[in-house]
């Protein structure tokens, strides 16, 4: 708990704060891309907050105090979640503050923030949008739970540091337990960031969308704030993943060179991911509604295999 | 100062009892029910929260014997950890319904129940739970539990004008009596090993473990169906809506817990020797308590119904710890057992001061608005700022997120569950996260129907008339609800600073504490080591007041003017009209068609004369037709057999009379 | 025991027995006919593979040969024949209703826990590595015969059954090092006539009730009261 490693916080943060935009960036351009477009520059994402930042806000006759604070509540509760994920560095004193149940509560009351905001108004759009938000997200918590469950069972502790060095001391080992809990998770974080095949994030049609339409009454910063939290919601998952399971480059010392290693390691596996990301958007259409709980229930029964895998086969008797 | 605790609860009582008489006069003077029952009422609820503190503080277990009773069979009394906790908590609610009480019950004064019979009977229910709490005999145990139920019952049933009301109090005292009746049984299997009445000849009977089995089986059942698990729940739903708000508040938060105080002194402290067996069928019953409460509730849309049907969720959750915590204990674990006891005696607290926080709230709104259903609610946050806020939080807190106090004991008892690869038999290793998982699918529902129920009610725009002329409460209520409002917030920030208060509680049960759990200071809650899991809710929340205050101070610098107004966007269609949002049927309906399964409904559209389409949909429990009903039908038939014995001729009856009288002599003989 | 502790390969060989059994919930849920068919076909190369790796573990050279014959078989021989009664029958396009999905996938995660505790004395004997694999193996049989009671198509039934097999040749693979060559030959060879016979009756079922409904097998009794 020295105060390098809090500075290292800090700086971790940031990272995540500024990077967020630049991976939807990437990802809209590979996206494009496939689709034989030449697309937005990398950087676009940030002339739209910057835009959105300088607009007047505006709020509707019938909002309540509670659609003025919502905006600052979720990317807050976004911020300090990401703030717990090691991204540099393994040993990361934030990760003893809160562990991994903590993150998911984070993202619960974001969420939940969220879900209230599209209701203020009193438009149709946002309740729909927080109705079939709050069942998605209802059906993907067993999932995640359970993936949760498996990695902390093998390393036998919750704090997202001591998992991250566990699977580094582990070594290259093909554990069906975490193979599974991936797949589990892929599909869990791609339902709860709103990406095809569960929501369309570039859609305005109004009967296909979850997460805009919760925010469809939003202008000016409070919009480019929501903007934002969803950015970094969707980083948070890839770092998540990218960081557990691959952890390999990541510094176990706090020296510059490995450092600057890690961070040339991590932009790579987020690059391939993203990659990943948008050649599946691409390839897949979106579900209707009532096929998301079948989906859902896919990841759970893959994570439910995950803990199967490891009490079977990897435990002792 | 500080004389025994133990005195200082029988003052709590004698003056629970004082505020029952004084209220007598009520119908003549309605003051004195508002002033001085309710001010008796907080001061013992105040004494309570001492005397319970105090032997929490300073592990203590003062008996004492009062000179009532029976001459065989006086009646004794002890106050030890696990009474001052939750007398703790029945004084905690009872100071905040007596703040409370005197606005709310303004609207009676006017009516044609009797205010004498309100003031009564709630000063008689709060002596009862004490009593209940401090006795160390199974007789004064039955005659407080007795109190408590009967006096529950007049409160249920007090605005008897409505059919409904009556069906709901009958049903409940019916139930209330069969478990009083397995809880008498299963005292009377553990008198007759430990031949006595008292709980310490009790605690040292020596049972084989098949006469202990059936003892829990009769002890679980009993106190179940007081708290409310399913299948045997149905009266929680029915009866908690009727009673006028703030009993309901002292029902839901407090009498059930009551019911699992008694769970846990039967099973942790009189039984003793835990077989995993329980564990296991608790845990599971719990799981499905926690899981069927929540849907069930998701599909309500009258707002009490709804907060009594979480409350069956919630104690299924409490339930699931102790579950956990009778697994560990029976498999040799006794930290984890520590943990799981923590975990599940954190979530009573934190139910009883959320579900009162809302039961209060609900109250208010129905005394603002006279309306119970909230798809005539709406816009009522701009209207009744204070009571939304307040309301805000029990919501938050009891969707389990941080940084309030429903987040500590999830979170508890995640740990807990975590722990399960310590135990070698690995069906229970696979079980045990399979339930963490529905606890946690649990927690999302709640959540969702959270949203369901402030979105509809205080936010958005008002479905009727008298909502849209509401106004906020008097400030007597304001306080009751400020009061549980902030004990939800301190909860969640001092996890430690609680669970060192409550670690006396696992070391007298079970032999054992959680000894690491406060190692770390006031700042960190570590339960088992630091290096599994630790916890930090200060400085999550100076995070996250952080993470607010810097983006809103820096977004705001030059903008401090109010916002501009103007029409909702809602996608270029003209201004929209309260009936077009949302309502709260229609918000649940993706969770009812996705769980349709569980729920018995009955959907039906019918196209009237005049050619208007009427839909009409009704969601009744399962629990009725899977359990009740063929139990009825049951009965009903015994009873007809029987019934052939009433042949009307003489000289069958007096056959019935020679038959019985030779069996006699042959036994005799 | 702990599983990083134990050589790469032995690692695989868990790995790909999960694949197998993932494969089973997969045919399990599966509605579409041709998915089912490839869903078999990648669970008769997990157990081929698991064959293979065992062979070089323990250097058991016939054991190649068998897992090139299940390899040839279950994974290419009868898929493709499977795939080719689909199509003549004109299915390809068919969906199968089941009731409750998530019912039935429930069931067979409780009948995989259930073969854990059944497998778990087994266990206790002094096997090296794969003995945990005997509760994987046991795991696919059951959900094989759950699918032949959950499921109402003729061909899913055929699916279940044949998966079965898969089961008992992964746990015999496992544990006992495999079965002596002529044995499995001869197996292998019995699967196939199976296969062949189910697809001389799919025809003569097809036309007789015009559809591969095993609930409706029943009207074959109809047929005679006809004029």
């Amino acid at each position: 708990m020295s105060p390098a490693g809090w500075g290292l916080a800090l700086v971790q943060t940031l990272l995540f704060l500024l990077g967020a935009p630049l991976l939807a960036g990437w990802v809209k351009r590979v996206k494009s891309r496939l689709q034989n477009r030449r697309g937005p520059s990398l950087l676009q994402p940030y002339q739209d907050l910057g835009k959105l930042f300088a607009k007047e806000a505006l709020m509707a006759h019938s909002a309540s105090p509670l659609f003025r604070a919502a905006p600052y509540i979720v990317f807050g509760s976004t911020l300090v979640a990401v703030s717990i994920i090691p991204l540099l560095a393994v040993s990361l004193p934030t990760a003893a503050v809160a562990d991994v149940i903590v993150l998911v509560g984070f993202l619960a009351l974001a969420r939940f923030f969220l879900a209230l905001a599209g209701m203020d108004v009193g438009t149709a759009f946002g309740g729909m949008g927080a109705s079939r938000e709050m069942l998605v997200s209802a059906l993907a918590e067993p999932a995640m739970l359970m993936a949760v469950f498996t990695l902390a069972m093998s390393a036998q502790s919750t704090n997202l540091s001591s998992v991250v060095q566990f699977n580094l001391d582990a070594g290259l080992a093909l554990r069906p337990s975490f193979m599974f809990a991936l797949m589990g998770l892929v599909l869990v974080a791609i339902a709860e960031t709103g990406r095809i095949p569960v929501d369309n994030p570039a859609t305005h049609l109004e009967l296909t969308m979850i997460h805009e339409a919760m925010i469809l009454e939003y202008s000016g910063r409070h919009l480019a704030l929501m903007e934002w939290a969803a950015q970094l919601k969707l980083m948070l998952y890839g770092v998540l993943i990218s960081v557990v399971f691959l952890p390999w480059g990541i510094a176990t010392r706090m020296t510059p060179s490995a450092l600057a290693l890690a961070f040339g390691v991590l932009i790579l596996k987020l690059m391939v991911l993203w990659l990943v990301l948008a050649v599946t958007e691409t390839g897949l259409a979106k579900m209707r509604l009532f096929r998301a709980p079948q989906y859902l229930n896919l990841a759970f029964l893959l994570t439910l295999l995950g803990l199967f895998s490891h009490v079977m086969l990897e435990a002792g008797t | 100062m500080l004389t025994n605790p133990l005195e200082l609860a029988g003052m709590a009582v004698a003056l629970a009892l004082a505020s029952a008489l004084v209220s007598l006069l009520a119908d003549r003077y309605p003051p004195m029910l508002r002033g001085i029952a309710m001010t008796l009422l907080g001061l013992s609820g105040g004494l309570s929260v001492i005397a319970g503190l105090s032997v929490l503080v300073t592990p203590a277990a003062i008996t004492a014997q009062l000179p009532l009773g029976l001459p065989w069979l006086p009646w004794q009394v002890r106050l030890d950890g696990l009474a001052g906790f939750f007398l703790l908590l029945i004084g905690l609610l009872t100071t905040a319904v007596a703040l409370y009480g005197p606005g709310y019950v303004r609207e009676f004064e006017h009516g044609r129940d009797s205010l004498a019979a309100l003031g009564g009977f709630t000063g008689l229910f709060v002596t009862g739970m004490q009593l209940v709490v401090l006795a160390d005999d199974a007789f004064l145990f039955m005659v407080a539990w007795e109190l408590m139920s009967l006096s529950s019952y007049f409160l249920v049933a007090y605005q008897h004008e409505h059919a409904a009301n009556r069906r709901a109090g009958f049903l409940y005292l019916l139930m209330a009596h069969i478990g009083a009746l397995s809880i008498l049984l299963g005292y009377g299997v553990l008198a007759g090993f430990g031949h006595g009445f008292s709980f310490a000849a009790m605690r040292t009977a020596e049972l084989d473990p098949t006469w202990a089995s059936v003892a829990f089986v009769l002890a679980f059942f009993g106190f179940g169906m007081k708290s409310g698990l399913v299948p045997i729940h149905v009266w929680l739903p029915e009866a908690h809506p009727v009673a006028p708000s703030h009993i309901s508040a002292l029902m839901s938060g407090v009498m059930l817990k009551v019911a699992v105080y008694g769970f846990m002194r039967f099973c942790f402290d009189l039984l003793g020797n835990i077989q995993p067996g329980w564990g296991v069928a608790v845990l599971v019953v719990g799981s499905i308590s926690a899981l069927m409460g929540v849907l069930y509730a998701l599909m309500q849309h009258d707002l009490k119904r709804l907060l009594a049907y979480h409350s069956v969720e919630n104690i299924g959750i409490i339930f699931i710890g102790l579950g956990l915590s009778m697994l560990f204990a029976g498999t040799g674990h006794p930290l984890l057992a520590a943990l799981g006891l923590v975990a599940a005696l954190y979530h009573t607290i934190n139910h009883a001061l959320f579900k009162g926080l809302l039961f209060l709230g609900a109250g208010a709104i129905l005394h603002t608005t006279h309306q119970r259903d909230m798809e005539q609610m709406g816009g009522l946050l701009r209207r009744m700022p204070w009571t939304g806020l307040f309301f805000l939080i029990g919501c938050i807190s009891i969707s389990a997120l941080p940084p309030f106090n429903g987040f500590v004991s999830e979170w508890l008892t995640f740990q807990t569950a975590l722990q399960a690869w310590a135990l070698e038999n690995g069906v229970l290793r696979s079980l045990i996260p399979i339930s963490a998982a529905m606890l946690a699918l649990t927690g999302a529902l709640a959540a969702a129907c959270f949203v369901k129920v402030y979105g509809v009610a205080f936010l958005g725009q008002p479905r009727s008339k008298q909502v849209r002329k509401a106004k906020d409460v008097s400030r007597g209520m304001l306080a009751g609800q400020g009061l549980l409002a902030l004990l939800c917030l301190l909860l969640g920030i001092l996890p430690t600073a609680i669970v060192e208060l409550l670690n006396t509680i696992p070391e007298a049960l079970l032999g054992q504490g959680l000894s690491k759990a406060t190692s770390h200071g006031w700042l960190w809650l570590t339960p088992i080591d630091a290096s599994v899991a630790s916890y930090s809710a200060p400085l999550v929340l100076l995070g996250l007041l952080a993470a607010w205050g810097i983006s809103a101070w820096w977004l705001r610098r030059g903008k401090w003017r109010e916002i501009r107004r103007c029409d909702a966007w809602d996608c270029g269609f003209s201004a929209p009209n309260a009936r077009m949002q949302y309502t709260a049927t229609a918000f649940a309906q993706p969770i009812r068609r996705v769980f349709g399964l569980l729920f018995h409904i009955d959907e039906s559209v019918t196209r009237g004369g005049d050619g208007w389409l009427k839909h009409s949909l009704h969601v009744s429990d399962r629990a009725w037709g899977l359990f009740y009903e063929p139990v009825g039908r049951l009965a009903i038939q015994a009873g007809r057999l029987v019934g052939r014995l009433q042949s009307g001729s003489v000289r069958n009856y007096l056959g019935w009379t020679l038959g019985t009288l030779l069996v006699l002599l042959w036994v005799i003989s | 025991m702990n599983l990083t502790q134990l050589p790469l390969l032995e690692q695989a060989v868990f790995v790909i027995a999960a694949l197998a059994l993932m494969a089973s919930f997969a045919l399990l849920a599966q509605t579409r006919l041709t998915a089912s068919i490839h869903s078999f076909a990648w669970q008769g190369a997990s157990v081929a593979l698991v064959t293979a790796l065992v062979a070089s573990i323990n250097g058991i050279h016939h054991l190649y040969l068998s897992a090139l014959l299940t390899l040839a078989l279950k994974s290419l021989v009868i898929p493709w024949m499977l795939h080719r009664l689909v199509r003549r029958l004109e299915m390809e396009q068919q969906v199968e209703s089941i009731t409750h999905p998530a019912l039935v996938v429930l069931t067979g995660a409780a009948l995989v826990i259930f073969a854990y505790w059944v497998a778990l004395p087994i266990e206790r004997l002094e096997m090296a590595g794969t003995r945990n694999i005997i509760a994987v193996s046991l795991s696919i049989v059951l959900l094989g015969l759950w699918m032949m009671i959950a499921r109402h198509q003729v061909v899913a039934q055929v699916l279940g059954f044949m998966s079965m097999e898969n089961g008992l040749f992964l746990a015999a693979v496992a544990s006992t090092r495999g079965m002596p060559l002529v044995v499995e030959l001869g197996v292998a060879f019995d699967v196939l006539v199976a296969a062949v016979l189910f697809g001389v009756f799919f025809f003569h079922i097809h036309e007789s009730i015009e559809s591969l409904d095993v609930d409706r097998l029943n009207r074959l009794t109809e047929q005679e009261q006809q004029p």
